[in-house]
């Protein structure tokens, strides 16, 4: 891809431009509920990337000629905030965002038990807010816990994390510049359980030994944020029962 | 908005058939898991076009034309030409095809074909200069799927690459930001030739190639496309399924191995 020697992206210390080891994750915040209108919601910041991801349903299917007989429908809608990126993108969806849609889609899917649900739609709608490189890989670790907390019974959650190539190494999550001045970018979505990837991509330049590299790399960084998420999960969820336990202790008093 | 697919009745009573065979060891059309299907590429069909590609896969039909224009660069890029490729899902390919504007599975499609040319950097957009910041070449590859039945995005890809290698274009120079044509035709200014072969999984099982039987049952489908020198340059999964990780890595090997045969067959069209 792109391959720019004026820029030095890895220093002689074997640092990275934003001070980073090479298998180094960009620091990751996640929470849960963060909507009161959707059935379930999280948001993510991941690096600078600053991602809301909502679900609704399992809701009746509408117009109702797309249902399914044997399972829900999923829909799923990637946007990028105008805002969100240097210069102003227009917000009508373009073909990335409509093809990262479908790719997001059929990451979440495998995950979702959507064959309880027939004739139903779940929607999922991820809004980037700001963009910072791996947004359809952040996108989809907040969507997969917004699923979650709308109570839609899965497999398993989908973590989901980049690898990729900056000067000639293979490197963990690319910032914006790494990916714009890097050789190779290479998105997975992982289910860590099963040890199923529903998401790959890649664009850039790696050699077979790299790729696997890097597959290694990527796949072992969606294990560290599946363990975030489960956290992220079980917080929202003690910071429930406090409440409710604050309650029936006034109601006592 | 994407939307799970509603699949054909049709294509329930032959998952059987297609996942029976598969179990053996066989295929619909007798092949083995790693046999790619017949392939036939007719280069310069259309002759109005600066290079046009016609590839039969099976029976799946692409045409890909090639048209060079001038126009603006964009903003990061001033000294750059401009590759541009689009799909057209033309009705008449499948009972399933409708006119109107492009949708995911076409807009997809032409987005991995672009990412094979782009990333393995085939063609040299720097030669498509004419006055930085102003004017470039536009090369156009359009997509016309003209009967599909399987594996449309490996055709696509081929058609590209067989019609970038049949284009050509008229010779230029550039005085003082002038531009001034030539009599002569030359070839596009290319610098590598990027192949992408794509496998489905069925029922546990790898093969390469699927057609629309197979596509119809797969659970998954992965591309990869390579370059030249055995580089992957771009990677695509696709389908409601899940591949694990030693999976891609095997379907990545063959791939690159299965790339460097169909590279050789198409190049050798051209002389």
């Amino acid at each position: 891809m792109r391959n720019d020697p004026s820029v030095q992206l890895i220093d002689n210390k074997g640092l990275r431009v934003d001070g980073r080891r090479l298998d180094e994750l960009r620091p990751i915040k996640l929470e849960v509920g963060v909507l009161d209108k959707a059935d379930g919601s999280a948001y993510i910041e991941h690096g600078k990337n600053k991602i809301l991801a909502a679900v609704y349903g399992p809701r009746e299917a509408h117009p109702k000629h797309i249902a399914l007989a044997d399972r829900a429908v999923i829909r799923c809608r990637y946007h990028m905030a105008s805002f969100s990126v240097e210069e102003r993108k227009s917000p009508a969806p373009s073909r990335r965002e409509l093809e990262l849609s479908k790719v997001i889609r059929e990451a979440l899917e495998p995950a979702i038990m959507s064959e309880y649900f027939p004739r139903a739609t779940i929607d999922i709608f991820i809004e980037v807010l700001q963009a910072d490189a791996g947004t359809r890989c952040a996108g989809i670790t907040a969507a997969s816990l917004a699923l979650a907390d709308a109570g839609i019974p899965m497999r398993e959650l989908v973590a989901a994390c980049a690898a990729g190539k900056i000067e000639g190494k293979v490197v963990l999550d690319l910032s914006d510049i790494e990916d714009k001045k890097g050789e190779a970018d290479l998105p997975i979505a992982l289910m860590p359980k099963t040890n199923a990837i529903g998401l790959i991509q890649m664009d850039g330049s790696l050699s077979e030994d790299e790729f696997k590299q890097a597959l290694d790399l990527g796949t072992d960084a969606c294990r560290k944020i599946y363990e975030m998420q489960r956290e992220a999960l079980k917080l929202k969820y003690h910071v429930a029962k406090e409440e409710i336990e604050e309650e029936v202790a006034e109601v006592k008093a | 908005m994407s939307a799970t697919r509603q699949f054909s009745p049709v294509a329930k009573l032959e998952q059987k058939t297609v996942v029976d065979l598969i179990q053996k060891g066989k295929r619909l059309d007798e092949r083995g898991a790693l046999d790619y299907r017949p392939l036939t590429i007719m280069l310069g069909t259309v002759e109005k076009a600066n290079g046009s590609a016609y590839v039969y896969l099976g029976k799946t039909k692409v045409l890909v034309g090639i048209k060079v224009e001038t126009g603006t660069p964009f903003p990061d890029t001033p000294d750059e030409g401009i590759l541009t490729v689009n799909a057209e899902f033309v009705p008449m390919a499948s009972p399933t095809f409708e006119a109107g504007p492009p949708d995911e599975n076409s807009i997809e499609l032409a987005r991995v074909v672009d990412r094979g040319i782009r990333e393995s950097k085939a063609i040299d957009l720097k030669k498509l200069c004419i006055d930085p910041g102003k004017k470039v070449f536009m090369v156009f590859v359009d997509v016309y799927v003209l009967d599909h039945d399987g594996n449309l995005i490996d055709a696509a890809a081929m058609a590209a690459l067989g019609a970038l290698v049949d284009a050509k274009m008229r010779e230029f120079e550039v005085k003082n930001g002038e531009l001034k044509y030539k009599d002569k035709m030359v070839p596009l200014p290319l610098l590598n030739h990027p192949v992408s072969i794509t496998s489905s999984k069925i029922d546990g099982t790898i093969v390469i190639d699927p057609c629309l039987e197979e596509e119809q049952v797969m659970s998954c489908r992965l591309t990869v496309t390579t370059d030249k020198n055995d580089m992957v340059c771009a990677m695509q999964k696709g389908g409601l399924g899940v591949f694990t990780p030693d999976e891609i890595k095997q379907t990545v090997s063959i791939s690159i191995g299965k790339a460097r045969e169909l590279r050789e067959k198409i190049l050798s069209k051209v002389n």
